[in-house]
């Protein structure tokens, strides 16, 4: 059994692979250096947090792996494609096919319901309605949310709203999800309710997570810690 | 799911929602109270005019409508007639012998336009009958006596049961004099018609003016306006147009055609005035709302929906509800014209002497013509629709970093 476990984990395919990114923000006017000279690999099936202080280059740098914004130099390659070679709609398109979001707040439409929120993006991808209807059952009660499935965001609690937002994220069944302080919001009951179910998706079904935290509680939950200061990689633990 | 999201967001933001409902609901409102009190007041003018004398179409021999003389008179043929009387939507044809006279009584003498008319079938065209002031006696088909209206009788100081003298040049140049006894006395709201005109049968004015069987019009009895135009189609196949001429009440009305096309081309800058004041409070609604909705807009983008699709999505929303708001505005004024048109605003003063000198009742009438309303509410609507662009822009240039940036 550790055999197995070790050859998979030598196996183990790079899902991100960040090389050499800087951001500088507002380079004309008053540049501001967010990122210098990143290099990270994220292998399928890893559960990591991404720390550090405020400031440190966190959203920034999951904006960039997630194709929301662009990277002053360097790159990055997502299962072979080099996301800056896409077009705007491709670049939707591929999120769209290939990667979660968690935000931190407001994730949700408004105006639908949790079950329609998480179907939403099935839609957009052209699922069935069997489909979508089986996908969200069974997203829904992974996250424990099966009995709420038809309240609104505003009927929900923050907790709650982040799960939801968990079950979208994989809805569309990406290569991996990017969760920029998920928990930020959250109280402590919340927070670990939201990482049990992460862990547990994690594990069941071997879904990729990045996240952003200087929670230390999250930090505890992680199986690999990337350590960001001052937009540079200053520690990368894998936790046994 | 969409069409969804976008009227779900209809109800959303309720205040959002009622405040462009209403601003579009108000231009709906005052576009078409605008509309429609000018158009049932020239509608009133006209209808009145019509009803009071001219008719909706008159036959007259070509000619006659430039030179107004007995020489371009013509025979009323029973052919004509009946062929006249077939046309759809004519109800009958009622002939009219015209021409001017001097009218004395006494030492006085004023000019007059003398009419010769089917007495019956004038009544059932203008209900002449009705004007007839107290004391009079309306005419007979074979009188040999004149109605004159009350304006004309008191500049000659005459009254009933006197003898007025009428001296005129008659048909071919002959002399027309002769005497009448008066019958009645005839009132019109207008001082125009009313200090001008005698009646007599058709008979004794053919027998005057030495016209023996001649006529110098046909006016055609037709219900309404629509009908009119109908009519006047089907006339333009069946009369001879090298001896007869047609001419419908927007030939004999030119003045106020006039006045009505002046009337519309200065409501249409209110209208226009209206139309920006009412876009750019429409245009700030939508503006807040394409700003407080970016982080959404952004988190839509990021979790992969097209623009197009997100741009479509907004646009729907802002059509959705500049559809409520046109329809509210549309029920509504439609309600409250409908009531104007039955209970009239009325007029006083100023006004209302303005009226009576055009011969109109000094009523504000409103008209309830559809095509007012569906005009007016389509054109909020796609003013609406192409303030909805706005949004759609703004989602195209979007990026959705900035976007959710707080
Ligand atoms: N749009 C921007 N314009 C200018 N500076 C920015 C912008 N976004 C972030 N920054 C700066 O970049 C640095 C990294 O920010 P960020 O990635 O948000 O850090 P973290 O998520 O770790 O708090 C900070 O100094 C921040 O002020
Ligand atoms: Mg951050």
């Amino acid at each position: 059994m550790a055999r197995f476990q070790a050859s998979k984990y030598i196996l183990m395919k790079n899902v991100i692979t960040v090389k050499g990114v800087t951001k500088i923000y507002n380079p004309d006017t008053i540049p501001v250096h967010a990122l210098r000279g990143v290099d990270l690999q994220i292998g399928e099936g890893e559960f990591t947090a991404l720390v550090g202080p405020s400031g440190s280059g966190k959203t920034t740098l999951l904006n960039i792996i997630g194709g929301l914004d662009d990277a002053s130099d360097g790159s990055v390659i997502i299962n072979e494609q080099d996301i800056a070679k896409l077009s705007d709609s491709q670049t939707i398109e591929f999120r769209k096919q290939n990667i979660g979001f968690v935000f931190q707040a407001y994730n949700l439409i408004p105006v639908l319901t949790a079950k329609e929120n998480v179907e939403f993006v099935m839609l957009l991808q052209g699922a069935s309605q069997s489909d979508r209807d089986a996908r969200v059952k069974e997203l829904m009660s992974a996250v424990g949310l099966s009995d709420h499935l038809d309240r609104r965001p505003s009927q929900l609690s923050g907790g709650q709203q982040q799960r939801v937002a968990v079950a979208r994220a994989l809805a569309s069944k990406p290569m991996f999800v990017l969760a920029d302080e998920p928990t930020a919001n959250l109280d402590s009951k919340s927070t670990a309710d939201l990482l049990d179910i992460m862990a547990k998706l994690n594990k069941e079904e071997n879904i990729t997570f990045l996240f952003s935290t200087h929670d230390q509680r999250v930090i505890d939950r992680a199986r690999r810690v990337v350590n960001l200061d001052d937009g540079a990689v200053i520690s990368d633990k894998t936790i046994e | 799911m969409v069409f969804k999201i976008a009227w779900r967001n209809i109800g959303r933001n309720k205040r959002r929602t009622a405040i462009t409902a209403a601003s579009i609901f108000f231009a709906v409102l005052f576009s078409v109270a605008s509309e429609s009190l000018n158009r049932g007041v020239f509608d009133g003018m006209i209808d009145s005019t019509v009803s009071f004398y001219v008719g909706y179409i008159q036959v007259l021999k070509k000619g006659y409508w430039e030179d107004r003389t007995l020489e371009e008179s013509f025979e009323m043929d029973e052919k004509l007639t009946s062929v006249l009387n077939n046309v759809d939507g004519v109800d009958d044809v009622v002939p009219r012998l015209e021409s001017f006279a001097l009218a004395s009584f006494g030492k006085i003498t004023k000019s007059a336009l003398v009419i010769g008319i089917d007495p019956q079938k004038e009544d059932a065209l203008t209900g002449l009958a009705g004007r007839l002031i107290k004391g009079g006696t309306y005419l007979q088909k074979d009188d040999k006596e004149v109605m004159i209206t009350s304006g004309l009788a008191e500049k000659l100081n005459i009254s009933v049961n006197d003898t007025i003298i009428l001296i005129s040049q008659g048909y071919h140049g002959v002399n027309a004099a002769n005497r009448y006894r008066v019958k009645g006395l005839i009132s019109f709201g207008s001082p125009e018609l009313n200090s001008k005109l005698i009646y007599l049968p058709l008979s004794a004015a053919q027998d005057f003016y030495g016209a023996e069987n001649l006529i110098t019009s046909l006016v055609l009895d037709v219900k309404d306006k629509n009908t009119s135009d109908l009519a006047l189609q089907s006339l333009e196949k069946s009369i001879d147009y090298q001896t007869y001429d047609i001419i419908d009440w927007k030939d004999m009305m030119p003045e106020i055609i006039k006045m009505k096309e002046i009337k519309e081309s200065s409501n249409k800058i209110v209208m226009f005035v209206l139309y920006l004041i009412i876009a750019f409070g429409v245009f700030g609604v939508i503006l807040m709302m394409t700003k407080e909705r970016k982080f959404e807009f952004g988190v839509l983008l990021s979790i992969g929906m097209s623009r197009v699709k997100l741009a479509f999505t907004i646009w729907l929303e802002t059509v959705f509800l500049g559809f409520v708001g046109a329809i509210f505005g549309l029920v509504i004024s439609y309600g409250l014209m409908y009531y104007l048109s039955v209970n009239p605003i009325v007029v006083t003063g100023d006004m209302a002497e303005t009226y009576a000198k055009f011969g109109i009742e000094p009523l504000l009438p409103a008209s309830v013509d559809l095509d007012i309303f569906i005009t007016q509410a389509l054109n909020v609507f796609v003013l609406t629709t192409l303030l909805a662009i706005y949004p759609c822009l703004a989602i195209w240039k979007m990026k959705a970093v900035d976007a959710m940036r707080a």
